[in-house]
This record gives structure tokens, sequence and C-alpha cells, in this order.
């Protein structure tokens, strides 16, 4: 790891908010983020040349699975990151959505090389320029395609970012299904 | 390759075989005219000393300003003789209509497919003319010189990234 980041969790000032919490919700957070970052689930949704990288990076030579992120899930719904590999069209984006919205709370998405992140040299009719346009991204990896350090490194900071966030046990409220009929 | 080839196809269809040259790299281009492609494409298959039994690879190329405009562009290819030749037909803006060769050969379905899809030109007798690349709801043939740079048509609502390094947004520029 780059940082000591399971121990200096606990910000210099508190804020408001984290003085309302208990301080037995704040360890249940700690816990369950701890617990979220290293038993990452992925769902690679891999549309382009970048899909190479990822299967190096994703075998023994540079292995995830020291980061706890081994395991493809190939249903969005056992999955809790969402990595996005590969140039996404203007026809794809209504699938990305959907995988996107059918993943289970809480997840994560990774954008995996430039042309997810922005578009990259794709700067034509029918390519979407970078997948935040319709789904929210946690880390953007550069790179065309990126080293598998690089990868390494936003899974890195992806966990940073995982542990740093605010888990609850339960008062997560599911969304709303549609009305029937 | 194929002067052979040519030099038949010439005696065969005087008329509609305007021209014919020898390309860069030595390929043997014919230049048909548009009402007679399937004709010229029967013939080419049919014929016992040239069978092009292979589907020709088909495209287009746009020549925005003159006339006629678009150039469709055949690739013809006979594995039981090993030779090739080119046929280029002239498409003019105003009737882009061709007769489609799938009926003489099932491989050149996606090709003029694809014609269709991002030139706009269609194929009398198509068994099946969708666009190829293109959703359905798109307006426009986007490889024509004339449709917009980098006009995007996109499928559902995106937000807007205001980023000097991002190409534009949803609507294009």
């Amino acid at each position: 790891m780059s940082s000591s980041s399971d121990l200096d969790l606990v910000p210099a000032i508190a804020t408001r908010r984290e003085d309302a919490l208990s301080g037995l919700g704040k360890m249940v957070s700690q816990g369950l983020g701890w617990a979220r970052k290293y038993s990452l689930f992925q769902y690679p949704f891999v549309t382009a040349c970048c899909g190479m990288e990822f299967m190096a990076v994703a075998a023994a030579r540079y292995d995830l699975d020291r980061f706890g992120a081994a395991l493809p899930r190939f249903s969005p719904r056992q999955a809790d990151l969402l990595m996005v590999v590969g140039t996404i069209n203007v026809k794809q984006a209504p699938i990305l959505k959907r995988v996107y919205d059918s993943m289970a709370d809480p997840k994560w998405v990774v954008a995996f090389g430039v042309c997810a992140s922005s578009g990259g040299f794709y700067d034509n009719y029918a390519t979407m320029q970078g997948i935040d346009r319709i789904i929210p991204v946690d880390v953007y990896i550069p790179g065309c395609p990126p080293r598998p350090e690089q990868v390494l490194d936003g899974i890195m900071m992806l966990q940073q970012k995982i542990q740093d966030q605010r888990h609850q046990l339960i008062g997560n409220e599911p969304p709303a299904l549609p009305a029937k009929g | 390759m194929s002067q052979a080839a040519l030099q038949k196809l010439k005696e065969r269809f005087p008329d509609a075989v305007t021209q014919t040259y020898v390309g860069k790299g030595g390929d043997d281009v014919a230049l048909v005219k548009k009402e007679a492609v399937a004709e010229v494409c029967r013939f080419l298959k049919d014929d016992p000393e040239l069978q092009f039994d292979m589907a020709p690879y088909i495209t287009a190329a746009d020549y925005m300003g003159s006339e006629p405009r678009f150039d469709l562009v055949y690739q013809m290819y006979s594995t039981k003789k090993n030779h090739r030749i080119r046929l280029r037909v002239g498409v003019p803006e105003s009737d882009p209509v061709v007769a489609s060769v799938t009926p003489i050969w099932k491989g050149a379905n996606w090709y003029e497919r694809y014609c269709w899809d991002l030139y706009g030109i269609r194929f009398e007798g198509h068994p099946d003319p969708r666009r190829l690349y293109m959703y359905e709801e798109f307006v426009g043939h986007p490889l024509r010189k004339d449709y917009s740079l980098r006009g995007r048509q996109p499928l559902m609502p995106e937000r807007t990234v205001d980023e000097p390094f991002r190409g534009p947004g949803p609507t294009g520029g």
C-alpha cells in the first residue's frame, strides 16, 4: 500500500456531521469500509482493445487479487465495481446505463483508459465523450492503454476512497420500485 | 493481373464500360455506368473464363463538389482464377440508387447496408435494407462530407461537461 490508509482514518478536524455520528457508527463505518475495499467484485464492461490490458493486469504477473479485486462477476447483480474498459459509443450508452442501474448498492465505477474517461481521440459522430456523461465515475485511469501499474494505482486510489467514505449497516434506503400498472 | 478480364468486359459491354485504366499499384479498374451494374456483375460471376465467385468488397467515396458526387467501388476477386479487378460506379447525388448485387453474391449484403448507412446510397432489390452500424434513430449519413464534423445524436440524455480538452457535447459542433 502507498500509505498507512488503515490508520489515518480520523481526520484532524471533526466536522459537525462526524460529531453527530456516534462512536459506534464510526467504528461500523470504518469496518465496513475496510471490508468493502478489500472485496471488490468487479464487472468488466470490456468493449475495446483496453480489454487486453485488463487481462494483463488481472492475470498472474500483475495480479489484481493482491488487492482483493480478483474475481470478475459476469452479472452486474453480483458486482460492486463497474470497470468500463474501452470506447463507449452512442449506440452502447443505454446498455452501459442499464448495467450500472442493475448493480446493487454500494457500487463504484472505474473509467479504464482514455476512451472511457474522455472519448480519447475518437472525437467523432459515434463516440461518447467520456462515460461520466451518463454515469458517475469514481476513478479515471488515463492511458491508451494504461500501463498495469497505472491500473493498480487506480485501484489503490479507489480503495482509499472507499475507506474514506461513510458506510452504514442499515439505513441505506433501497431505491423506490416503479409503480405497478 | 487481369487485363484479359477487363478486355473481355469491354468487348461484352461496350456501352456500359466507359473507361478502363491501370491504377496505382497495378490494379485494373473499369468505370461502369450505374444502370448496368447488375448486368455486369452477373456476367463477371457466370462467365466461365472470369468466375468472380467471391463477394466483392463494396465501399464508397464522397467527392463532394464534383459530378457524379459518389463513387461506388467494387473490389472483385476470383478464387478459381486468382485474378482481381475493380469496378468504379459513379452515383449522382440526385438519384443515389443502384441495383443490388446481393441476389448475385449473398456476401454483398452487409457491404451494401454499410454503404446505405454511412453514405446514403440506396440499393434497389436489397433483401434487408437497414442500417448496419448506426442506430435506427440516427438521422443522416455520417461519412458524407457535408455531415457535421462532430454531430452526435445521443440516444439518452447526457450531462454536459465543461472542459476544454473534451470534445463537444451531445449537440455536437
